[in-house]
């Protein structure tokens, strides 16, 4: 094929372009590259949509800490009128129906973990709060049952203090407590599980899709050999990591605003508080920040199966002591802090709870943003420098 | 020629829309070497693999040693008597184990005794010259010394039909003579063994005593080679191929001319390296490598696999820098950030490391783009270089699935899109047919000579490196001789460039070159009793055991994770997770100001719950701490509250909570009724008229964990987390991993069966996961001294069974992921969400309810967990806990199955 000999390489080593556009259309074009590759992969696309749809789903309304369907047990030796209205008070959603079981099986149906609480009425039990003496009833709580324990005895302390007031209200006249307690939950007022729940495991699955996408991303680059062929071209690292980066959280980005809405909002009826405009400002930063994450442990490990090892811990570790899953303020003060230096989901958890629930403007967010900027840049810096010492094997 | 090994009648293959396969019918005959030869893609290697039993058969019959190969119990009972060895480098191979493990692992597999496989293996490795390396682990073998490994491996049993897909494809010559040798040292010793080979050298063919000629999918000539080469009316094999081939192909093929070189201005040559040496540790894997190469020259670059070409050329293109030396491009050193020589600069490297997810165009235009080619001359390039490398056909299919030969013209066009001045091209020609191959040498023969385009290459096939302007001979990574050709020959008195070569590498490495044949031949042994095939033996089910066993302990990466990772996690979780709400922030908006009020603020800041912040000034001010996540708590204290309550009216206050944390906000609750109700009872108390305003008394027990710590339910808990995600992930990474690297083979072509396989992998995992376990409770004891209250028995046995159900979960996973990240990836969402969820780690099983009762019942978690906190917090034993541990084993059993139920030992 005759070719006069001033072609191709003279034509287009010429061809002029201007420093950061190059970069920029250099990047954007390595985000379509990655964009292609996602959309290559069905199972990666299936569980991106199961983590956004169905998990988020479950998770909402299987795994509520809100008290409910509390498991009692009411061992019921008085077999009196008070004792019978006692056995009565436990009704749903708050418990499941009381069952009445005897003494002898308060050991076993415990120990099973078949119910967290048992009641003890002992005889003689109603003529004592009819003789006007003090009667005792003894509440076993299963203290292993760490979200429902503590609450739940309150509950049951509360209901059976108010039954014995209304037994003998019929009676006598009883004496209201001096100080009556008006309660509000502010943003949500029924204090429903599902509000929290559901947005938390939103940002959990940015969180985990985001780290793997954009690490796996990389280190099957790196097992292929095709980020040898990229850096024999006019393209410089970090060019094919924010690219990477952009890509990868755009995915989850479109993804996570999807399920906001549709299942959050729409299939959940979860109330939005904010503007989901700033929310999506942050989830696009904190996107990017975790994809530098991804980036950075796809520089850390070598291979795919190392790589899975590496991030799970990771992932986890972030998830469970962000405050998505128990409030910060339990932690020690030394694990809050460090946690708030290392990670950027605190700060997220944070944001998202403030725009979301609470209706707060910038104003009051920034410095949260501002703290996942920095750690993301921090990731992203650690990663550049990283990046060719790792792929040249030196 | 004897009776037919294997008969093929009407066999039709299709992988999607492409037919590899076309109505095939031959009869391969037995006892001699039958070869498969034609253009990559034709189907050799789906034949092959069919005729091996690896493959499904779609259509038509295929009779391997007497019987039909789709009758499962046929190819149980004779699936010893085959030996495969796939398409690439070392397939077969487990990288990590060393030659001799890797010949005593797959002698296992056939149930010799210690005794005969070490006589086995002797022999074997005596005549191919691998004793010395016995140690060696095989990633660190050359290339030509892996095959010579994987075919050891492949004769280790004796077989009777031995399958060789491209053997010495990437194999140096010497190592390719040595091998051919080792065959027929086998072949004279067991005439009765049959050998069926696919290969791209047409001069390895021609030794061959039987010929089948392949072209899309269908077979255009068969006979002995004498025969095919009298039909097609050529002296060598290689132009009675072409002879052979359809017109229109045969059209295509122009013999390559070799025209002269340009005259040319070589004062700046356009390669040029001095003293360039590269160490990885204590290797080197160059050493002080020199030359010159001028503008338009092709310059080959000769070696065995493994001596530092390749290593040669990442220094040259800037990917590697060296650790002395120089080279210069252009009288311009490579510079790492220097993209203007990079744009002077085509590279294509040994494997194919272009974008298999990108179809051919998408791959062009990317990098098109990246070049940044001005966008209107992009259509018309791509268009030109489709037509040029004959890829017009496939340019919306994606490359994964394309046979290698057209994966290369691919990076081949890849390499010359942006019209660069120089090519380095890594073995650009490995494992590509001659007509593909000769078509690819007519391109750079034009691009040097019409282009001045200085090409660097790297090449294992003589007639390839005839062409070349120059060569350079390199081994153990230092250059042995450089100039051309015909010089070579002469300074070696050889009769050929292949000999030339020969005796150079010979004589660098120590060896006798000129043996051509065995050395001695030695006594046919016994014909070795092929043991019946068994459904299960415990032989083989060991040897998997034991080869998982020393990979992993090979690996001191994933071990380290299989042991801190769960280590790191408990203790993050323990000290981090807690339902304890304690440091409730709080305020007081006290708008009566008496003493009684600040008697309610007081009550409220003194206990340990709440910690005071500054007081409250107004309803806006409360909005807006809310708001801003600074108050959880509120108060608000009416004014007229203190004279309420002096006049014994009920005083009224409200209280404001954050509730966008619902379970900080209900506990909250708690705590605030709770202690309105005890100032109430003060304030009753002081009064003179009281009477009692409650007479119940509930005494609250908190059974298990009397002094309700956190700490206590959830370090068994987490010891349960930690038991299924890290277990779990490791073993379906066991066998993805084998899917990925190819090892698979074994398996499928082999006598071992499913559930050795799948229960040879899952063993180790086992005893990780119960060694993980043993450091997790000392550091439940040690560190958060949550003590073992129950049986420990009991732990120990439930423990065991839910291990064995996590990892084979992960096996069951393993079983429809392809890659290793997708496994990573489902295995953790699938175990992470119903252990953290609907195992009764935050919320008790008893009281789900639905899917989410069932989704957690219908899972291990939620049945060790009880076990787990049972056994450590509750004080429980056998009695209590013998059902969850029946129901665990159960899991295992049911996991195992469905696994072995989906995995597949033939592909499809």
């Amino acid at each position: 094929m005759p070719h006069d000999r001033s072609t191709a390489s003279e034509r287009y080593r010429h061809a002029k372009w201007s420093a950061l556009g190059t970069h920029i259309a250099n990047i954007y074009r390595l985000a379509i590259k990655e964009l292609r590759s996602i959309r290559a992969d069905p199972i990666m696309l299936i569980l991106v949509i199961y983590a956004f749809t169905i998990a988020v789903y479950t998770v909402a309304t299987g795994a509520s800490t809100e008290a409910d369907n509390l498991t009692i047990g009411v061992v019921d030796e008085d077999h009196s009128d008070l004792s019978r209205r006692l056995l009565d008070a436990f009704t749903p959603p708050l418990f499941k129906r009381a069952t009445l079981i005897q003494a002898s099986e308060i050991d076993s149906q415990m120990d099973e973990g078949r119910l967290v609480f048992v009641l003890e009425i002992p005889p003689a039990f109603q003529s004592d709060i009819l003789a006007g003496k003090e009667a005792s009833l003894q509440l076993n709580v299963d203290a292993t049952a760490m979200t429902q324990a503590g609450n739940g005895a309150v509950y049951i302390q509360n209901i059976v203090t108010q039954e014995v007031a209304n037994f003998r209200a019929g009676r006598e006249a009883t004496m209201a407590l001096p100080v009556n307690v008006v309660i509000h939950a502010k943003f949500n007022p029924n204090l429903t599980s599902s509000w929290f729940t559901s947005v938390m495991q939103v940002i959990n699955s940015i969180t985990l899709l985001t780290v793997i996408l954009a690490g796996a991303a990389l280190i099957r680059e790196r097992e292929q050999g095709t980020v040898e062929h990229l850096l024999v071209m006019p393209v410089v690292p970090a060019e094919i990591m924010l690219a990477k980066v952009f890509a990868n959280g755009l995915v989850v980005l479109v993804a996570a605003m999807l399920s906001l809405v549709i299942v959050v909002q729409w299939w959940l009826a979860v109330p939005i508080a904010g503007s989901l405009m700033l929310f999506l400002f942050g989830a696009a930063l904190y996107a990017f920040t975790v994809a530098a994450l991804g980036i950075m442990l796809g520089t850390v490990a070598s291979t795919m199966g190392q790589f899975g090892l590496l991030a799970i811990p990771v992932l986890v570790v972030m998830q469970l002591l962000s405050g998505s899953s128990t409030p910060m303020e339990s932690m020690p003060i030394w694990l809050q802090y460090a946690m708030q230096v290392v990670s950027p989901t605190p700060h997220f958890v944070a944001f998202s709870q403030g725009v979301l629930y609470r209706g707060a403007d910038l104003s009051i967010l920034w410095p949260r943003l501002a703290a996942i900027a920095v750690i993301g840049s921090a990731y992203f810096a650690f990663s550049l420098s990283r990046f060719r010492k790792v792929i040249f094997g030196s | 020629m004897h009776v037919a090994v294997a008969k093929l009648e009407g066999v039709s293959h299709k992988y999607g829309a492409t037919i590899a396969l076309d109505n095939i019918t031959i009869d391969i005959p037995s006892r001699c070497m039958a070869g498969l030869i034609g253009p990559d893609g034709v189907g050799k290697s789906t034949l092959l693999a069919l005729i091996a039993g690896v493959r499904r058969i779609q259509n038509g019959t295929v009779y391997v040693l007497g019987g039909d190969m789709e009758n499962h119990s046929h190819r149980m009972a004779h699936q010893a008597g085959i030996a495969y060895m796939p398409q690439g480098l070392g397939r077969n191979l487990y990288p990590t184990l060393s030659v001799f493990e890797n010949l005593d692992f797959h002698g296992r597999l056939f149930g010799q005794g210690a005794h005969e496989r070490h006589r086995r293996i002797e022999e074997l490795l005596s005549a191919t010259d691998l004793a010395s390396f016995r140690d060696r682990p095989a990633a660190k073998l050359s290339g030509g010394m892996k095959q010579k490994l994987s075919l050891c491996c492949a004769l280790i049993h004796d077989p009777d039909l031995l399958i060789l897909d491209e053997p010495t494809t990437g194999v140096d010559p010497l190592s390719r003579r040595q091998f051919w040798d080792l065959i027929n040292t086998i072949r004279a010793r067991r005439p009765q063994m049959s050998v069926i080979v696919a290969t791209a050298y047409m001069d390895e063919a021609q030794h061959f005593d039987w010929l089948a000629a392949m072209d899309d999918g269908k077979v255009i000539a068969t006979g002995t080679t004498a025969e095919i080469l009298e039909k097609a009316g050529k002296g060598n094999l290689e132009a009675a191929f072409i002879a052979l081939l359809p017109e229109e192909k045969r059209a295509q093929h122009q013999d390559v001319v070799v025209r002269p070189r340009l005259e040319s201005d070589d004062s700046v040559p356009a390669i040029e390296a001095e003293g360039l040496t590269r160490r990885f540790g204590d290797f080197i894997a160059v050493d002080h490598v020199s030359f010159r190469i001028g503008r338009g020259e092709i310059f080959g670059f000769l070696g065995s696999n493994g001596c530092g070409k390749s290593t040669t050329m990442k220094m040259l293109t800037g990917l590697l820098p060296p650790t002395s030396g120089w080279a210069k491009l252009f009288g311009k050193t490579m510079e790492a950030d220097d993209m203007e020589t990079r744009r002077n600069v085509g590279y294509m490297s040994q494997s194919f490391s272009l974008y298999g997810e990108l179809t051919v165009r998408q791959n062009l235009e990317l990098h098109a783009q990246l070049y940044h080619l001005p966008r209107g001359e992009v259509g018309g390039r791509i268009a030109e270089l489709l037509d040029r490398f004959d890829l017009a056909s496939v340019a919306d299919i994606r490359p994964e699935g394309l046979p290698l030969g057209i994966k290369q013209r691919l990076q081949l066009a890849v390499a010359v899109l942006h019209g660069p001045a120089m090519l380095i091209l890594d073995e650009p020609t490995s494992g590509v047919d001659p007509i593909a191959r000769d078509a690819f040498w007519r391109t750079l023969i034009d691009l040097s000579r019409d282009e001045d385009v200085t090409i660097f290459l790297s090449t294992h096939f003589m007639n390839e490196a005839e062409r070349c302007d120059r060569i350079s001979l390199m081994h153990a990574g230092r250059v042995l001789a450089i100039g051309t050709p015909p010089e070579l020959v002469r300074r070696r008195e050889a009769s050929s460039l292949e000999d030339a070569f020969i005796s150079y590498l010979a004589e660098a490495a120590g060896i006798d070159g000129t043996r051509t044949t065995p050395q001695q031949t030695l006594p046919a042994p016994p014909a070795a009793p092929n043991p019946k095939s068994r459904r299960f033996d415990p032989g083989r089910l060991w040897a998997c055991i034991r080869r998982e066993t020393m990979e992993l302990l090979r690996d001191p990466i994933r071990l380290a994770f299989a042991f801190a990772g769960p280590l790191i996690l408990m203790i993050a979780f323990g000290f981090g997770i807690s339902f304890d709400v304690e440091n409730l922030r709080f305020a007081a908006y006290d708008q009566d100001r008496t003493p009684e009020s600040r008697e309610l603020i007081e009550a409220f800041a003194s206990s340990r719950y709440f910690d005071e912040r500054p007081a409250i000034a107004s309803l806006d001010d409360l909005d807006r701490r809310f708001r801003s996540g600074d108050l959880q708590l509120a108060i608000e204290i009416p004014s007229g509250f203190g004279r309420d309550l002096q006049s014994g009216r009920t005083g009224e206050i409200a209280v404001w909570l954050d509730g966008a944390m619902p379970f900080r906000a209900e506990t909250t609750k708690g705590y605030v009724t709770g202690l309105a109700a005890q100032y109430g009872k003060e304030l009753i108390g002081g009064r003179p008229e009281s009477t009692t305003a409650s007479p119940v008394n509930i005494e609250t027990r908190f059974r298990y964990n009397q002094s309700f710590k956190s700490v206590n339910a959830m370090v068994p808990s987490v010891i349960m987390l930690m038991l299924i995600l890290i277990p779990a992930i490791m073993s379906a990474i066991a066998v993805v991993r084998e899917k990925e690297t190819g090892s698979i083979a074994n398996f499928r072509s082999t006598p071992m069966t499913k559930l050795e396989f799948l229960f040879g992998k899952q063993v180790p995992y086992i005893a990780v996961a119960m060694i993980s376990f043993a450091l997790l409770v000392i550091l439940a004891i040690l560190l958060f001294e949550v003590p073992i209250k129950g049986s420990f028995g009991v732990l120990i046995v439930g423990t065991l069974a839910y291990v064995a159900a996590t990892t084979g979960f992960g096996q069951l996973i393993s079983t429809f992921t392809r890659t290793q990240v997708s496994a990573v990836f489902a295995t953790a969402i699938l175990s992470i969400i119903p252990a953290i969820n609907f195992s009764g780690l935050l919320v008790p099983v008893a009281s789900l309810s639905g899917s989410a009762r069932l989704f957690g019942l219908g899972f291990p978690p939620a049945w060790y967990q009880p076990v787990s906190v049972g056994a450590f917090t509750k004080g429980l034993g056998w009695d209590e806990l013998w059902i969850n541990l029946v129901v665990l084993t159960g899991f295992f059993i049911l996991f195992l199955m469905v696994a072995q139920l989906l995995l597949r030992k033939q592909e499809v």
